[in-house]
């Protein structure tokens, strides 16, 4: 859905992440949402009360659209995340129960 | 000018079920509400539909209110979101034992029997997410909780569609008696009645004060947080003997935390300010009773704005000094499941006088007496 | 992070590192201010200005990257406590005291004390629900800013860009240059509009933003992208991700083109949940539709000690902000007894005159790009708040059962209530409530809102406290 620009700056480390089970590689420096998006992830989480798909919207730590469960820990913003080699994300999905 | 038989003043939860029960008999009621129905103690309160640990001069009253709170569905045409979950309090350390031990010697020597001794294998079943060090608890199997401004709110929805009168934003001033009745002043106009009930909670002092009998009420602001939706971990709702919690999850996954902690209440400024402060401390004892909530985020805190006795319980009563008011205020941060009895226990007070259930406890008397003054 | 009381107490915590931000730190340090300055970003610049030290690959067109980067030097430059990467979620005041804001940085909770306050939250897109709006492909238009600045990435696939305003035309021509395919740029703009803005022209030639906007505007028409115009409604259609958008315009036309990316964008309103959660007053801006905090020409907001500058308070562009921070800077310092009152006035006189100048050019934008999509009579099916799913009809059955403000609406329906507190359904939960009434927005009011205002793991309390622990 997205792609990049042009090659990334050399000096920033490539890193490598893990999503739903896949390696994506990164770029040092730039945002998880950044990196996913890059990598065709589109859908980042389960909305909590239908259980809709859901992705990134504003990317600027407003909207709460791309909320992931970083290295076990759920509801982080993936547009405010820096990437760090070796991140295991997975999407948030806690959707209710029936009352 | 409007003239009902009942002005009830107070939109919370007593007031609403006030106003019900007393159209149910046959009274005409004109209820009166400063801001809009549930917008204090009643709307923000956590919740708790419980019996457990109560102080024993309310637990005639719980046992009966729990009784109508198994029908609330027939009662208000809503179930409330009343679930009975059980109800526990942990005991961490040996004081909290002892704690216990004594409760159960008091409730048992009073001849109840609901609240349950259970043994840490009990409680590590019932609630598989607490930390190990606790010891055994006190366990109350059928409390629980209900969602209280969606349960205030169908009170006066009930109460108006059987003919109440539910004006809102209109704030009552003090009564003036006027020939047989009443005659209640509001920035809406006067409003007339033959009886006045008080059920303005943390501003309920000012009325009895404007009555001529003042009752040393002190509002506060007990705050909550909730969280973030966590997948289901927890049914029952617990509170401990050790430290200052309670916590409960909601059927939707959030985490409703509380526990007593005040925050600033501004009663005259109408609202009530949460301090992180303390909040941390109570952040601390859920992290050290539920280390699993690490995970959990936090999205909102709030404080509503209570009014609480000095002995800890309300005053329901009639007025001592103005013929034909009930008062039912000061219910001190518990009183949100005494709320379907004490619609019924004020309809009571104000056909004939008297009720069956004991209430003599929550005389507005008591504060005159000698022995309440040399005690404060 | 319990202790607070030896720390030492600043005298004046900014929050945001944007344009108003940058200069208004920047001139503190020169006045002799002890200053923290708190911003969520990784570095400075705001979202206008983002990674604009290293330009993130993609230049910028116009002045606006020299100024940018002019900012973020002076900034650097002065000797100042910066925090980057420092969430704020609640600010304490209470009069006489000082105040205390919380923090989280490096999932840490933390406080800082200040005497004064200066937010500089900077602006926020304007909610624009339409049918479809929460299907993964679907963002901002400043998202796809973000995207570009900080991380030189693109849309692979074809792009659909619909609203109105400034940065819609500055993004088609990015898009373009980086031959993404723009299939369709929906505006939403009426002939009407121009009409309205004409009477404010004069002010706008007079602001000296015109030749900028001009230029911008001409760049785009020689694109010669697929624009249609007069667009009333809007359909994102698709099933599990964006797949197009059908359109109607004014005059009756409709189409629907395909899309991978639907990006809306019908201006900025401000990033005020900070204000609200301290309590600052509102007033509803009928020029730009929105509420924003109530300021004096100082910033001053009614909490004795916070000011508001910026977009924050009013939304007004990334060149008029640094002059605000500056002028509240002054007052600030004045109010800590630094300066006089006559030199707070002598050396904002400057700063007062540029600002009024540039204010000067705000009507025209605000009267050629009002919102529309986000303005026009929402179907009961769209969704209105996004966190907790809650559609226009919800919040209409709510308001017929009884419920008759924007904070019944949240008890009733939990709308507003989610992670992102109301900030995407707060406008137009007030709108519903004002068309149903029939009274005016401004009479409506908005959400409280409690703190925190960003969600807070438990765990950031508990890696302060055992960093406390003796």
């Amino acid at each position: 859905m997205f792609r990049r620009r042009a090659q990334s700056d050399p000096g920033l480390p490539p890193v490598s992440i893990r999503f739903e089970g896949r390696t994506i590689a990164a770029t040092g420096g730039e945002t998880l949402a950044a990196a996913l998006l890059a990598a065709g992830e589109e859908v980042f989480r389960a909305s909590p009360v239908s259980g809709a798909p859901r992705g990134p919207f504003c990317l600027m730590g407003a909207c709460f659209e791309c909320l992931v469960e970083i290295d076990g820990m759920p509801g982080q913003q993936a547009c405010m995340t820096i990437v760090r080699d070796g991140m295991d994300i997975r999407r948030d999905r806690i959707v209710e129960g029936e009352e | 000018m409007r003239t009902a038989d009942v002005i009830v003043i107070g939109g919370g939860i007593h007031g609403c079920s006030t106003a019900l029960e007393c159209r149910r008999r046959g009274l005409s009621v004109i209820l009166l509400e400063k801001d809009h129905v549930a917008r204090h103690a009643s709307g923000v309160n956590a919740g708790g539909v419980r019996r457990l640990n109560r102080h024993p001069d309310e637990i005639p009253l719980a046992m009966a209110s729990a009784a109508l709170w198994q029908s609330i569905k027939d009662l208000v045409g809503d179930n409330c979101g009343y679930r009975q979950t059980g109800q526990i309090r942990v005991a961490e350390t040996e004081a909290g034992l002892e704690a216990i031990a004594a409760r159960r010697a008091l409730v048992e020597g009073l001849g109840y029997s609901h609240e349950q001794w259970i043994d840490r294998e009990t409680l590590f079943g019932l609630v598989p997410a607490i930390a190990r060090h606790c010891l055994g608890a006190l366990y109350t199997a059928d409390d629980g909780y209900a969602d209280p401004s969606r349960t205030t709110r169908a009170f006066a929805r009930r109460a108006a569609a059987l003919g109440a009168e539910i004006i809102s934003p209109c704030r009552a001033g003090i009564p003036v008696r006027t020939g047989d009745g009443w005659q209640v002043p509001t920035d809406r106009g006067p409003v007339s009645g033959a009886a006045v009930v008080n059920c303005a909670g943390a501003w309920g002092g000012a009325i009895a004060a404007g009555l001529g009998e003042p009752v040393p009420i002190e509002p506060v602001a007990p705050m909550m947080l909730v969280t973030a939706r966590v997948p289901p971990f927890i049914a029952p709702v617990v509170a401990s003997f050790d430290r200052m919690i309670s916590f409960k999850q909601s059927p939707n996954g959030t985490v409703v935390i509380g526990g007593g902690w005040r925050g600033r209440a501004e009663p005259e400024a109408n609202r009530a300010l949460v301090e992180f402060g303390d909040l941390h401390r109570l952040i601390g004892n859920v992290l050290h009773l539920f280390p699993v909530m690490r995970e959990a985020r936090i999205t909102r805190s709030w404080a509503g704005i209570e009014g609480m006795m000095p002995d800890g319980i309300p005053v329901i009563s009639p007025s001592a000094t103005a013929p034909g008011v009930v008062h039912a205020f000061g219910f001190s941060a518990h009183g949100f499941q005494l709320g379907p009895i004490g619609g019924r226990i004020v309809a009571d007070l104000v056909e004939t006088g008297k009720t069956a259930l004991p209430i003599a406890p929550f005389s507005i008397e008591r504060f005159q007496r000698a022995s309440w003054r040399e005690a404060s | 992070m319990t202790a607070g009381q030896d720390e030492p107490i600043f005298d004046l915590a900014i929050v945001g590192a944007g344009p108003a931000g940058m200069a208004a730190a920047a001139l503190a340090g020169e006045i002799g201010l002890s200053t923290v300055v708190l911003d969520e970003q990784p570095s400075p610049g705001g979202q206008i200005y983002r990674n604009v030290e290293h330009a993130g690959g993609v230049p910028l067109p116009g002045a606006s990257r020299e100024k940018g980067a002019a900012l973020a030097a002076a900034f650097r430059a002065t000797a100042l406590d910066y925090r980057p990467g420092t969430g704020v979620w609640h600010i304490e005041t209470h009069p006489g005291e000082p105040c205390r804001l919380w923090l989280l940085r490096d999932a840490r909770v933390g406080q800082v004390r200040a005497r004064r306050v200066l937010l500089a939250t900077g602006a926020t897109e304007r909610p624009v629900p339409v049918p479809g709006w929460t299907l993964p492909g679907v963002l901002t238009v400043g998202a796809l800013q973000i995207l570009l600045k900080s991380a030189g990435m693109v849309p692979a696939g074809p792009v659909v860009l619909v609203g109105n305003g400034p940065l819609l035309y500055l993004t088609a021509v990015q898009l373009a240059a980086a031959d993404t395919r723009v299939a369709a740029v929906l505006e939403t703009g009426a002939k009407a509009d121009l009409r309205a803005a004409l009477r404010h022209l004069p002010g706008f030639v007079a602001s000296g933003t015109w030749r900028a906007g001009l230029a911008l505007l001409r760049e785009f028409r020689a694109l010669g992208l697929p624009v249609v115009r007069d667009v009333s409604e809007v359909t994102i259609e698709g099933g599990d991700r964006a797949s197009g958008v059908r359109y109607r315009t004014a005059d009756g036309q409709s189409g629907t083109v395909p899309a991978e990316v639907v990006a809306l964008h019908e201006g900025v309103i401000p990033a005020s949940s900070l204000a609200r959660a301290i309590g600052c007053d509102l007033v509803w801006d009928a020029g730009q539709a929105t509420f924003r905090p109530e300021i004096d020409t100082w910033g001053q907001s009614s909490v004795a000690a916070v000011q508001i500058v910026g977009d924050s308070a009013g939304i007004a562009g990334a060149e008029a902000a640094p002059l605000a921070g500056r002028i509240a800077v002054l007052e600030a310092a004045r109010a800590v007894g630094r300066l006089t009152e006559a030199e707070r006035d002598r050396r904002a006189a400057p700063f007062g005159r540029a600002l009024s100048s540039l204010l000067r050019g705000r009507p025209f934008i605000d009267r050629l790009y009002p919102p529309r999509l986000a303005r026009s009579p929402l179907a009961d099916p769209v969704v209105v708040c996004r966190c907790e799913e809650v559609t226009a009809g919800a919040v209409r059955a709510a308001l017929a059962s009884g419920a008759s403000g924007p904070n019944q609406i949240k008890a009733f329906l939990r709308c507003g209530m989610g992670p992102c507190q109301g900030r995407f359904c707060a406008p137009t939960v007030t709108r519903l409530i004002a068309e149903a009434r029939g009274v005016p927005e401004a009479e409506v009011g908005s959400f409280r809102l409690r703190p925190p205002v960003k969600p807070i793991p438990l765990a950031a309390f508990a890696a302060a406290m055992e960093e406390d622990a003796p």
